[in-house]
């Protein structure tokens, strides 16, 4: 733990099982004061398990978990200084936009006066201020969703969490909303933790992202060092897309398992070798003019509108790449990777630095 | 959009222009077969309706008949006398107001005992759950009057009998199906997370209870109590077995009725025996039309 700056967030090696299988395994995550930070993983990887802990609607069954400092662990989730955005929203039915929201605040007894104030300020937030009256059932997704976030943010809590928040809109609605949040989040400078298996959500919005697979955080770095470099093997193939393959390091040059060669500008490691190499379809550089490089053909090609897909054989080995969409792809290709990331046993070898897991 | 949409119009003008023969034997032979099945339909409706309400009006006339013979279709004679003998009559009187007493009592302590049950129904996964929950329909399972008998053996020795707590256990036992699995279907509607969100914001377990479980499934629960206000209401068997000589309700006394009145005596009875049914059901209507009723019997 860095003394400097205090933690916003710390997951002390907690874990936990459910139904006798080990959801999260003595995990430890430090999120800091102010920031948004990802908990991103395919279903049954424990984020939000995770996130219940932290909630306060599981106990963890060993570690602690603590908010400035403080252990909160064994404190039930009314106690807690913390706010929860559920995935289905969770608005009582039965209350208005406005009986929604003050509801934690008139349980604290505040005056009238102030109840009424706040909820205006955090309703303008959200831009919902026409709906005060309205009950929940009378507004659409994207409006019940930025009442939960109200309701959460009117009790100025510590820590905000959101468990798959956008799941329920529509692919239009998620990224706009999906900005606001992130928007919101920065101008009150909130510690926040969300949950989502959408790695384009997690990359677009967070300071930090833990990838989580079986109960473990495979890494947890910000979105431009987790996609430069992700740490394993698991990280790199579920966080973007990665063209990999088996083969050997000789000089600049790396011989897939099928048989072709393709030069390589830029590596991150260097050695010589058995290795499994990544790249990123953007990395790989294709070429119709002849030049160095190993031979392609084009199978197939995908029109992405501001880019083109181009699924190519190289030897025996299939490649993605991402081409300008005006690229003439139907003569000889030639194929060469600007850079890749090598991996051995499924982690990442890096040269420069040491790998960045916490 | 608007390609589908012209692409619409260009069929609609096919159609048009198709040949007017075809058009109007496609258009004959469903309105034959509706017209069958209108007619067929009206005849169950009426047929019906014989069978339901038939009785009811049979029973309205008979209440203000003086002289009825056999082949005539209306009685010759119209008198209220039946209504006098029945509100002069102060057994009767009396029993009116035993049922009225013995209705809600029941209904509440059914409530108090059943509502923390299937509250725990809905939301805890204890051993035997689905066993108790299914065998709680086999008080309705069996002859009402077998299981009776044999409680009235349990009863006698516990000096129970012809006591206001026996009568009021006896008719308990008819409401607890009721009370039981309607709230537990309506407490098992409420999402979790709704009680989470107000555990969240900083409610107590309690408080999260009667602010937002209970007003949620209040619904489900009012239709509960509403059946199991007519349960105990028109229970006969058990009270007349338990509760006489002391406790004679309304629908026990129509045994006494039937057999030392005049007919039309117990039919002015009946309606008014039936009175609060009407209302209590036709207040209750939305919610038992609204699927409340028949969530509570699915098995979950």
């Amino acid at each position: 733990m860095n003394e400097a700056t205090p933690a916003g967030l710390l997951i002390d090696r907690v874990s936990k099982d459910l139904g006798g299988r080990t959801i999260v395994s003595n995990m430890q995550l430090e999120v800091h004061a102010g920031e948004l930070t990802c908990l991103l993983g395919p279903s049954g990887c424990g984020k939000t398990t995770t996130l219940r802990m932290i909630g306060g609607f599981l106990q963890p069954d060993a570690g602690a978990i603590l908010i400035d400092g403080g252990d909160v662990s064994r404190l039930p989730p009314e106690k807690r200084p913390t706010a929860m955005v559920f995935q289905n929203y969770a608005l009582w039915p039965h209350m208005t936009v406005f009986k929604n929201v003050s509801f934690g605040l008139r349980l604290r007894k505040l005056p009238k006066k102030e109840i009424r104030e706040r909820v205006e300020n955090v309703l303008e937030l959200v831009g919902l201020t026409h709906h005060i009256h309205s009950y929940p059932a009378r507004i659409s997704g994207g409006e019940q969703q930025r009442v939960a976030l109200a309701r959460a943010l009117v009790l100025e809590p510590k820590v905000l969490l959101l468990d798959e928040p956008l799941s329920n809109l529509d692919a239009k609605l998620r990224v706009r909303v999906r900005e606001d949040i992130r928007e919101i989040q920065q101008r009150i400078g909130i510690t926040t933790v969300f949950v989502t298996h959408d790695q384009d959500e997690a990359l677009s919005i967070s300071d930090r992202i833990a990838v989580m697979s079986d109960g473990k955080v495979e890494q947890y770095a910000d979105p431009r060092t987790l996609y430069r470099e992700p740490a394993t093997h698991f990280v790199a193939s579920f966080v973007g897309a990665m063209n990999f393959y088996a083969g050997s390091l000789h000089g600049d040059t790396f011989e897939l398992a099928g048989g072709a060669r393709v030069p390589v500008d830029s590596l991150d490691a260097h050695g010589r070798g058995a290795y499994e190499i990544g790249v990123r379809p953007e990395d790989v550089s294709v070429s119709t003019n002849g030049g160095g490089g190993a031979e392609a053909v084009v199978v197939r090609e995908i029109q992405r509108g501001h880019y083109k897909e181009l699924v190519l054989k190289v030897g025996e080995d299939e490649m993605r790449a991402f081409v300008a969409p005006e690229l003439a792809a139907d003569g000889g290709l030639r194929v060469r990777f600007t850079r890749a990331v090598l991996y051995r046993d499924g982690l990442l070898q890096q040269s420069e630095q040491p790998v960045a897991v916490s | 959009m608007s390609a589908v949409e012209s692409q619409g119009v260009a069929l609609g003008g096919l159609e048009q222009a198709e040949l007017p023969v075809a058009r109007t034997a496609r258009r004959r032979r469903p309105t034959a077969r509706s017209l069958t099945l209108r007619i067929v339909g009206t005849v169950f409706v009426l047929a019906l309706l014989v069978f339901m309400v038939g009785p009811i009006v049979w029973l309205a006339v008979r209440a203000f008949s003086g002289l009825w013979q056999y082949p005539q279709f209306l009685p010759s004679d119209w008198t209220l006398q039946w209504w006098r003998t029945v509100f002069d009559d102060k057994t009767l009187g009396h029993s009116m107001r035993l049922s009225f007493e013995f209705a809600p009592i029941v209904t509440v302590a059914s409530a108090a005992i059943c509502l923390p049950a299937a509250y725990a129904f809905s939301r805890f996964n204890f051993p035997g759950r689905r066993v108790l929950l299914v065998s709680l329909f086999a008080t309705n399972a069996f002859p009402k009057i077998g299981l009776y008998i044999s409680m009235a053996g349990v009863f006698y020795s516990l000096n129970l009998m012809g006591t206001f707590l026996g009568v009021v256990i006896v008719q308990l036992i008819g409401t607890i199906v009721f009370m039981t699995w309607i709230p537990t279907a309506a407490f098992s509607a409420i999402p979790r997370s709704l009680e989470e969100a107000a555990r969240d914001v900083g409610a107590g377990p309690l408080r999260v209870f009667f602010r937002v479980t209970f007003p949620l499934a209040a619904p489900g629960i009012f239709v509960a109590m509403i059946l199991s206000f007519l349960a105990a209401f028109d229970e006969a068997q058990g009270t007349f077995l338990v509760g006489i000589p002391n406790y004679i309700t309304m629908p026990t006394e129509m045994y006494t009725l039937v057999l030392n009145y005049p007919e039309q005596a117990a039919a002015v009875f009946s309606i008014l025996l039936a009175i609060p049914s009407v209302v209590l059901m036709s207040l209750a209507r939305k919610h038992v039309m609204g699927g409340k009723l028949a969530e509570g019997f699915q098995i979950r």
